[in-house]
């Protein structure tokens, strides 16, 4: 009897320590809010699996973890189509075999030919949009030019942001003045480098995160935003209205990447062909609002969803039309170099 | 061998906690400025100076000076206000004092964040101030409060006024009532009583008020983030932007390490200051 009840906890203790170890978990990164929140418990309970997720605030963070670890203790990261191209120069990025994520063609042809990654080798777009302006309808005229936030009538001055991180940042510049969004010249950037100053002069604040409820309250009238993030705002209030200024949008695409240092492989494509399952990615589009590169995800998202909010009608064609960011390589440091000089101008 | 062993083993714990999570990383970071920054971000292993060299750029000593200017600003003012505060607490019947003390301290129980952010929803635009303005009558248009220098200085000196009023009340509640009598009975005024009497055995308190919030000012990067709008950067906000965005780790080691210094240097220069005035003190009540 107590030899029985000796194994018994013997073996209770066992599968207590044992069990974790052998559930294999697979530890995937996003941004807060970027999947829908019941997305890794339905992939769990649909493939067996034991994901976690962790966040990142920002892509330098998982990019900081990332290179210090060299890829190791994660499997599936979200990140931006130029940070995704660092992990592949890295030599971080796994190679993908597409025949592990049969869902890969659910994708719009558009969305296998993007610069940073034609053919989708070693990312996986997972959504993708513009950086326009937002506005207030209702209290200002509808903006034509990214001049209208850079040298902002006398009554929208004070109340326009642009946001903080430094791409998007000189973007606004770079497309005000007809440059690349990726333009590196010295000369070319230090014109940047003044237009933004000048504006800088007029704004309220650089601010990446809370533009949108800064419109809602009318504490600001018109900023700088990526569309999927103008539609929280819309969403709270309709006068709310997203535009492309007329010298155009970057096109952005926020992807998915395996690490070649994950020891979940077989999990991790798993993980990701799940995402790119069309009633999947139909719901994340649905609880993001951001648009997703996925036709056949988009073919079922509620045309009521369209009406409220228009940038997630946008046409994949018409999007391509627009330069995606990438990497710049050793300019990112004259890039940090511009911003700093713009931040610390009075 | 007859040494009391006991001192060292009680510190023992202490002082291993210190070496392992305050040295170490203190040493790496001071090992991580001599590097180059690797085209990614990481690090290359190659010995340099040249990150050291840009913390003397003009560019981002001006953000040094400029972060020196407002932690000096806000150290000034909580000195002030927080001196009075002390001067009164400390003037109260002995029984309310504690009390007293207790409200000073009552914001501490708070999250620094929530209690920056109540701050943006007082100076906001469409905030309190302004609403309570409207609403008793005030029609123009309003100066933009939010997102100012002057915000910024507001919030750092709100944080940290407690550390001032408690440092200045420990040497003012000490002071014995007797010497301020005796220089009253010789015929000084209140206000020379105070100017030669009570405020030089007093400035090791002020002195240790300024230090601390100067300290705590200019590496701070959370209130310049969140009242500053980012419209400027503090030291602290170049540190965390080499960290986190600009992937420049070697140059944010660099910065961090001139910071440690010019903080060390302060922390010595208040301890000599302490040590002075107790020392003096010693001989007059000698």
């Amino acid at each position: 009897m107590s030899r029985l009840r000796t194994t018994t906890y013997l073996a209770a203790a066992l599968a207590a320590v044992g069990l974790p170890a052998l559930a294999d978990p697979l530890t995937v990164s996003n941004w807060d809010g970027y999947m829908a929140a019941d997305a890794i418990d339905s992939f769990n309970s649909e493939t067996g699996n034991e994901a976690e997720l962790v966040l990142h605030a920002t892509n330098e963070e998982i990019m900081g973890k990332l290179i210090a670890s060299k890829g190791v203790g994660y499997d599936v990261v979200f990140v931006s189509s130029p940070f995704a191209e660092v992990l592949n120069n890295l030599g971080l990025a796994e190679t993908l075999d597409h025949s592990k994520i049969p869902n890969i063609q659910n994708l719009y042809a558009e969305a296998n030919a993007l610069e940073h990654d034609p053919g989708n080798s070693f990312s996986v777009p997972y959504a993708w949009g513009t950086t326009g302006l937002c506005y207030r309808s209702d209290l200002v005229d509808a903006p034509s030019s990214w001049n209208d936030l850079l040298k902002p009538a006398e009554d929208v001055a004070g109340k326009t942001t642009m946001l903080a991180t430094d791409r998007w940042l000189l973007a606004a510049g770079q497309l005000a003045l007809g440059y690349s969004v990726n333009e590196t010249d010295a000369d070319k950037m230090a014109k940047v480098r003044d237009l933004l100053i000048d504006a800088k002069g007029t704004l309220l604040a650089y601010d990446d995160t809370t533009f949108y409820a800064k419109l809602v309250s009318g504490e600001a009238e018109l900023v700088q935003a990526w569309d999927g993030w103008c539609n929280y705002g819309i969403g709270e209030n309709a006068d709310i209205k997203y535009m492309i200024p007329e010298e155009g949008s970057d096109l952005w695409v926020d992807t998915m990447v395996i690490l070649k240092a994950s020891e979940n492989k077989d999990a991790a494509y798993s993980f990701v062909n799940y995402i790119l399952d069309a009633d999947n990615h139909r719901w994340a589009a649905e609880n993001i609002l951001y648009k997703v590169p996925n036709e056949a995800a988009m073919a079922g998202v509620d045309a009521s969803l369209i009406e409220t909010f228009p940038n997630m009608g946008m046409k994949p064609a018409d999007m391509l039309g627009f330069e995606q960011l990438r990497d710049v390589g050793e300019a990112q440091r004259d890039y940090s170099r511009v911003v700093s000089e713009i931040k610390a101008a009075n | 061998m007859t040494t009391d062993r006991r001192p060292l083993f009680l510190m023992t714990p202490a002082l291993l906690w210190l070496f392992g999570l305050m040295v170490v990383p203190c040493l790496l970071i001071l090992a991580l400025a001599f590097f180059r920054r690797g085209i990614y971000g990481g690090i290359e292993y190659t010995l340099t100076l040249e990150n050291i060299a840009l913390v003397f750029d003009p560019l981002y000593f001006q953000i040094f000076l400029k972060s020196a200017g407002i932690a000096g600003l806000a150290a000034g003012i909580a000195c002030v206000l927080g001196y009075a505060a002390a001067y009164a607490i400390a003037a109260m019947p002995r029984r309310h004092q504690p009390m007293l003390l207790f409200f000073a301290v009552l914001p501490f129980w708070s999250n620094y964040l929530v209690r920056t952010y109540a701050w943006i929803v007082l100076l906001n635009r469409e905030g309190l101030i302004v609403n309570l303005a409207r609403w008793i009558g005030y029609e123009g248009e309003l100066p933009s409060m939010l997102y100012t220098e002057s915000a910024v200085v507001i919030g750092l000196i709100y944080n940290y006024l407690p550390f001032v009023i408690l440092s200045c009340y420990a040497p003012l509640s000490r002071l014995n009532p007797d010497v301020a009598e005796a220089s009253r009975d010789l015929g000084a005024s209140g206000w020379t009583t105070f100017r030669r009497v009570t405020l030089p055995m007093t400035v090791p308190g002020i002195a240790t008020g300024f230090v601390f919030v100067f300290v705590l000012s200019i590496g701070n990067f959370v209130t310049p983030a969140l009242l500053g709008g980012g419209q400027f950067q503090m030291i602290g906000n170049l540190v965390y932007a080499q960290f986190l965005t600009a992937n420049d780790w070697p140059f944010g080691a660099a910065l961090s390490m001139v910071l440690i210094l010019v903080m060390l240097g302060l922390l010595i220069m208040q301890a000599t200051v302490a040590e002075r005035a107790s020392g003096g003190r010693t001989r007059a009540d000698g």
